[in-house]
């Protein structure tokens, strides 16, 4: 129903497309057109759009974590001379502030709908749709973001900006850098979601999953305490080995400038690196998830 | 109508009884992910004290306060907390209920609707931070040297089920604001798993406003904070004095009425979907 016209108009091409095509396979429809997954990324942003009293109290709770995370790393900071794991007092608020904004923009808590949908057996009607269901759900949710970037993240960072002393990044590198990373960190995001969402292929209810993935996120993604509150080895393979980092400690290790700029541009390899990853997961993951749905008769 | 309702309270319990086994047995239908959510409720628990270890990595104090200090505050905090969320957690699903209309069908039973609302929804799962919880208080009280006299036991014991009452009453409270405000979703997050944040530390690393809402407003001192002062024998440094460790229960009673309150103000303003 959320989809435009416009995207309805790209798909008949497609199928038009996929109808004359020689290679012609049920479950192996072709790439959708760029057109297609824009005007799926501009649907996704509008329909999140109407979500205006949700996105306030979002935004609400996120303000109030904001305060109570920013008293405790400053309590932290005070019995240490202000600085703590490299971080100085402007730098953790910072960090708080900028993280409490990411979570809604990255978005952290999982929504069910795929999984869902797999449970009622509604994917059946995605997958006929000849539109990558991976790519389909991307688009929509860089578009989700995109809104996410003007409201759940600069909503908390006003609020904190004027309770507190932000640490505004001295190099301008470092805005564009931040950008790309809060893009990066999305896309890993949204893999470890659909990932998953995807269980419920196996599972039928994906709530276990859900419910690790918001515990494994919250802690490993920083949310709780920065990483680097952990030994330096342990933050190191964590960062390294792990998704999680990915999603919301590196893009606030840039923005507040831990390290060279050289520094910087490593985070945003290792999110690069993570980011592929994921998504490359997601397809082999959807593929054996179909094969399983045909098994189940669904 | 009378003759509708189901007669004595020992019905009523029966009646309750087989919605909460239902529940249980539908849930044990998916025996996978029950395995997993019991072992994901425990985790939950597990990270509440993770987090303080790793501040205690980094700081040797927070606010004047040592670690066996805090960490028994953090323990209360948890055990309360899992204690009302195994109770009346899920209702937090209220805005489903009332945004599909059917809290219509909870309604037109002869039956308390919030007791049912409870019952179809418990999550059996949530035992495991519980168990946890306990385990966990007994360690802090053990590693922050809390005399074995009968006054301290006793006020180990009903620290955690008043904190429990406290945050039930949050967690319905927050949940009746569906009723005016159906699209309300995280709103009451921030008071309930921000007041369970909140009441893990010390008060004053809070600033004054925050102190305010959340430690007086809202009752969340009482939860583990004035209780530990007591538990461990110290002056509070806000200068709070010293009987306040033994009015978690009063505190609890007077926010369970405040609660009921709002419920009750809530179903007459419920006005169904219309449709």
């Amino acid at each position: 129903m959320w989809l435009s016209l416009n995207l309805a108009a790209s798909l008949r091409e497609d199928v038009y497309w996929t109808m004359t095509g020689a290679e012609t396979r049920a479950s192996r429809w072709p790439a959708a057109s760029w057109s297609a997954y824009f005007a799926l990324a501009v649907a996704g942003f509008r329909r999140h759009a109407t979500y205006r009293q949700a996105m306030a109290a979002a935004i609400f709770t996120n303000t109030i974590f904001g305060f109570l995370r920013c008293a405790m790393l400053l309590a932290a900071a005070g019995a240490n001379a202000g600085s703590v794991a490299g971080y100085d007092e402007a730098r953790l608020v910072t960090f708080v502030w900028a993280g409490q904004g990411l979570i809604g923009v990255v978005l952290i808590w999982a929504p069910t709908e795929l999984a869902d949908r797999i449970r009622t057996g509604d994917v059946i009607a995605d997958l006929l749709r000849p539109v990558d269901l991976v790519w389909q759900h991307l688009a929509a949710d860089l578009g989700r973001a995109g809104l996410a970037v003007f409201t759940r993240l600069l909503g908390p960072i006003a609020v904190g900006s004027i309770f507190f002393t932000l640490f505004w990044p001295r190099r301008l590198l470092t805005y564009p850098l931040f950008v790309c990373s809060i893009a990066l960190g999305t896309v890993v995001c949204f893999g470890c979601r659909y990932l998953v969402n995807a269980a419920a292929y196996w599972l039928l209810d994906a709530r276990g999953p859900l419910t690790a993935w918001t515990l494994v996120s919250g802690l490993l993604g920083g949310l709780y305490f920065p990483l680097w509150f952990l030994p330096r080895a342990v933050a190191l393979s964590l960062v390294m080995g792990t998704p999680f980092p990915s999603t919301i400690q590196l893009p606030l290790d840039i923005l507040v400038e831990r390290g060279s700029t050289a520094h910087q541009m490593a985070l945003l390899c290792t999110q690069a690196g993570w980011a592929i990853a994921m998504l490359a997961l997601c397809h082999w993951v959807q593929r054996l998830g179909e094969r399983r749905l045909v098994a189940q008769g669904g | 109508m009378a003759a509708l309702m189901i007669g004595g309270a020992g019905e009523r319990l029966a009646a309750y009884g087989h919605l909460v086994r239902a529940q249980v047995r539908s849930q044990a239908q998916y025996r996978t992910s029950l395995v997993v959510d019991v072992v994901g409720s425990v985790a939950f628990g597990v990270l509440d004290v993770v987090t303080v270890i790793v501040f205690f990595r980094v700081t040797s104090d927070l606010a004047g306060f040592s670690f066996p200090e805090v960490f028994l505050m953090t323990t209360l905090t948890s055990c309360a907390f899992s204690l009302a969320d195994l109770c009346v957690g899920n209702v937090e699903r209220l805005r489903f209920f009332v945004r599909t209309g059917l809290f219509d069908a909870v309604l037109v039973r002869p039956l308390g609707t919030l007791v049912q609302l409870l019952a179809m929804d418990i999550a059996p799962r949530r035992v495991g931070r519980v168990v946890l919880g306990v385990a966990l208080v007994v360690t802090a009280a053990v590693h922050a040297h809390v005399p074995a006299s009968p006054a301290h036991i006793a006020l180990l014991v009903v620290t955690p089920l008043a904190g429990a009452v406290i945050f039930s009453s949050i967690f319905v409270a927050t949940s009746s604001v569906t009723f005016w405000w159906i699209e309300s979703g995280e709103f009451g997050n921030a008071l309930t798993y921000g007041g369970h944040d909140f009441a893990s530390y010390p008060l004053n690393i809070y600033g004054a406003a925050l102190r305010r809402i959340f430690a007086y407003g809202l009752g969340f001192a009482f939860v583990a904070y004035y209780p530990t002062l007591s538990l461990l024998g110290r002056t509070d440094p806000l200068g709070a004095p010293a009987f306040l460790g033994y009015a978690s229960p009063l505190i609890a009673l007077f926010t369970a009425g405040v609660a009921a309150l709002f419920w009750r103000l809530g179903i007459r303003h419920y006005r169904s979907t219309g449709s």
